[in-house]
């Protein structure tokens, strides 16, 4: 155990909190809202050219081009989070689709797709569940049918977030119906604007349109913008969902998160009363922080075992179930906190946090359920990481 | 940065491993549980062989000068294997010595220590709370009151007291005076006792630092090893409920296969897994003098009562009713995981102490 950083990186870290210092007034705005506010595409620029964004994608491909480094990217993520300043564009292009490229894609597909993901100017949306296709994705049946130098789409997706403000969609398609159902799928790059494709947003519990539904008819994609080979799809997106899992229950989230009750509770008065001198929304404080604490610790262990590219096991397999649970957990005790004030969700002066904690609480019960739901990841602890047999398949009817 | 275990330390926990299994196989368990001392002398002798109570020892008491962490590892595996041992007490009585005693008195004992002369056991639990009117004072004429849950006081030559003011006192376990009652507890693998002390001639340590001081820092330190102790038992009952899992047979499939078994153990792990970091994370701040350390010893010693008694809970009931039975044996690891939940302060006490640590009350 060493949790000490060596000189090399706390010059990094210096030098990535001067960076901030001198650059932050340029960074977005909460107030910037439109994916490709040109604040956000400036800022987006800025972060590239210093390392602080796309830090390992090949400059060929519009990257920083580094050399991977998890310590001096978590500096980086640590740094911009103390300053509460942006860490540039998200979003499941970036996430997924250029490390799935980088992986899978054909060089004119990184030329033509890559380069313009990072710089903000091509947003894409993901195209895998459908109505039919939740926990078994597999099954899904959106079909491309061959004809000439085409794909003919048709079907329907479902749960498909930014599908309204994006350019492209990676998609997954039935393109083998004979084949095993793992067997038949293909992976799909396409243009939103493509004739045939309509998209109708779907309001979820928080009572925002975070979600769309997407439709197919007759929608025709050139057989060239494939992703790996016809039928191998399954393996393609497989490479992208371990993306999604790494990303959902981030402990240092959880962290922020814990502070800002803690802060909260130093706030709100009930009688008069601080709710931090209250003993049983304290006790709910600091059982809940010593759950964050574990996370925060697990983490640092899971990113020892990459450091030294060792394949962290349990501690990384339980992150998504657990670290969804928690964030879960402590957006309740906020609520809790601030009792019936904590249900107001509009315009009042009594709103507390711009009813982020109610939204919070709702939302993260759709990422307990997205990305793979709690009982998937039960299934994937159980049977990869304890070595459980799997559920018998059931005799074919 | 690096955020595992060094060669050695696996190596260590591995010998203690590799001792326990030849040492405490359930059979010697059940021995001690059934009140054979001798097992319990003999399973301190092999751990003081292994060197086990020299680890926090200095270099200049012809200690090994390792740290928390180390201490942790070794708890960890005696946790897992049940094991009916002192360890614990020297462990702290150590910190204690080291913090309350003069040199020359730290030369002394520890020296003792170190060579086997002595073994502890524990009167501390007033520090924490006292019920029952308990708790010891010291005056002109030596210690008189009394004592509960005095851990180990059967095997130990000497006994480690808290007075009611904080400070730190060793007394010969057969000093004239002394009174000794066995509290039988749900879990036969550690030892309790009652102490009556009537004017029994002590030594303080008698270092110049503030009552209480010491006694907060074993608490710190006491805090880590349960926490510890508890990991270790739990992961031993969650791999217990795996491997009965794969070999239980019912409805003609392994019930391993049923999601209902299969999503227990899931659980289990996802709960327990960041604990074994947290408790690492615990005792390498506590090595390192970190500010946060004794927040951390806090909130690990709570956090892994609560988790630990979720397992405890869940591994039985993966077991079915052979989880209920004497046969398995299973019941050893559940009770003292249910004793270290109590053990120097249940989960909502050593929480409002986190809070208090923190300025939140």
């Amino acid at each position: 155990m060493d949790l000490s950083l060596s000189p090399e990186y706390e010059a990094f870290r210096e030098h990535v909190a001067d960076f901030i210092a001198t650059h932050e007034a340029a960074a977005p705005k909460p107030s910037d809202t439109g994916m490709k506010h040109p604040r956000r595409l400036a800022w987006q620029k800025l972060l590239i050219k210093n390392g602080y964004a796309a830090r390992t994608i090949p400059k060929a491909y519009g990257g920083y081009g580094a050399e991977p480094d998890i310590l001096k990217s978590r500096i980086i993520a640590e740094e911009f989070a103390r300053a509460g300043v942006s860490t540039g564009l998200a979003g499941q292009g970036i996430s997924m689709l250029v490390p799935t490229l980088l992986e899978l894609g054909t060089e004119a597909q990184k030329q033509a797709f890559i380069p313009p993901t990072l710089r903000g100017e091509m947003i894409w949306c993901q195209g895998y569940s459908e109505p039919g296709a939740g926990s078994d994705l597999a099954s899904l049946k959106t079909k491309a049918e061959i004809d000439g130098e085409d794909y003919v789409i048709n079907g329907q997706k479902i749960w498909t977030s930014t599908a309204r403000q994006a350019d492209m969609m990676f998609c997954l398609v039935r393109t083998e119906p004979d084949a095993k159902k793992h067997d038949g799928i293909s992976y799909l790059l396409f243009s939103m604007e493509t004739p045939g494709i309509e998209v109708r947003p779907l309001v979820d519990m928080t009572m925002s349109a975070n979600f769309n539904e997407v439709f197919f008819t007759d929608v025709r994609v050139p057989r060239s913008q494939i992703v790996g080979k016809p039928g191998e799809g399954w393996k393609v997106a497989n490479a992208t969902l371990t993306h999604e899992r790494g990303m959902l229950g981030d402990p240092n989230a959880a962290k922020a998160r814990l502070l800002a009750i803690a802060d909260l509770m130093h706030r709100e008065t009930l009688n008069g009363a601080r709710l931090i001198d209250n003993a049983v929304f304290r006790d709910r404080l600091v059982a809940l922080q010593a759950r964050v604490y574990a996370m925060q610790a697990n983490g640092m262990r899971v990113m020892t075992h990459r450091l030294k590219q060792e394949s962290p096991g349990l501690a990384g397999l339980i992150i998504k179930l657990e670290g969804c649970e928690l964030n879960h957990e402590l957006a309740r005790l906020a609520i809790d906190a601030m009792g019936e004030l904590g249900l107001l969700y509009g315009d009042t002066p009594y709103l507390r946090d711009h009813g982020s904690w109610q939204s919070r609480y709702m939302y993260d019960l759709g990422l307990i359920i997205g990305g793979g739901t709690a009982q998937i990841q039960k299934n994937i602890i159980a049977e990869r990481g304890l070595g459980l047999p799997r559920e018998p398949k059931p005799a074919a009817a | 940065m690096e955020f595992s275990l060094s060669e050695d330390q696996r190596m260590l926990q591995d010998s203690i491993r590799s001792f326990l299994q030849d040492a405490a196989p359930l059979d010697t368990v059940r021995q001690a549980a059934d009140g054979d001392v001798a097992v319990l002398t003999q399973m301190a002798d092999g751990l003081a062989a292994l060197g086990t109570n020299q680890l926090l020892i200095p270099e200049a008491q012809y200690g090994l000068a390792l740290g928390v962490l180390d201490a942790a590892l070794v708890q960890e595996a005696l946790g897992g294997a049940v094991a009916p041992a002192d360890y614990f007490c020297n462990a702290l009585a150590t910190i204690g010595i080291a913090a309350a005693g003069t040199q020359a008195e730290q030369d002394s004992w520890l020296g003792k220590l170190s060579t086997g002369e002595v073994r502890f056991g524990l009167a501390l639990t007033e520090f924490v709370g006292a019920r029952e009117d308990a708790g010891v004072d010291a005056g002109a004429d030596g210690l008189s009151g009394k004592s509960l849950f005095v851990i180990n006081a059967a095997v130990a030559t000497h006994i480690l007291v808290c007075d009611r003011d904080g400070n730190l006192h060793i007394v010969a376990r057969d000093s004239p005076g002394l009174k000794r009652n066995a509290l039988p507890s749900i879990d036969r693998t550690r030892d309790f006792s009652e102490l009556l002390f009537e004017g029994v001639e002590s030594v303080r340590l008698s270092a110049n630092v503030a009552a209480g001081a010491a006694a907060e820092r074993m608490m710190q330190v006491g805090y880590i090893l349960l926490a510890a102790d508890t990991l270790g038992a739990a992961q031993t009952m969650l791999d217990k409920a795996v491997d009965y899992a794969k070999e239980r047979k019912q409805f003609n499939r392994t019930i391993g296969s049923f999601q209902a078994v299969k999503h227990l153990c899931a659980e289990m792990t996802a709960r327990l897994e960041p604990c074994r970091a947290l408790v690492w994370q615990a005792a390498y701040a506590f090595d390192q003098g970190e500010e946060e350390s004794a927040v951390l010893a806090c909130l690990a010693k709570a956090h892994l009562a609560e988790t630990g008694t979720f397992v405890a809970r869940t591994s039985t009931e993966v077991h079915g009713g052979m989880g209920f039975t004497d046969l398995v044996g299973l019941h050893y690891w559940f009770k003292r995981i249910g004793t270290n939940r109590q053990l120097l302060g249940s989960p909502e006490l050593v929480r409002a102490k986190a809070a208090r640590l923190q300025g939140w009350a």
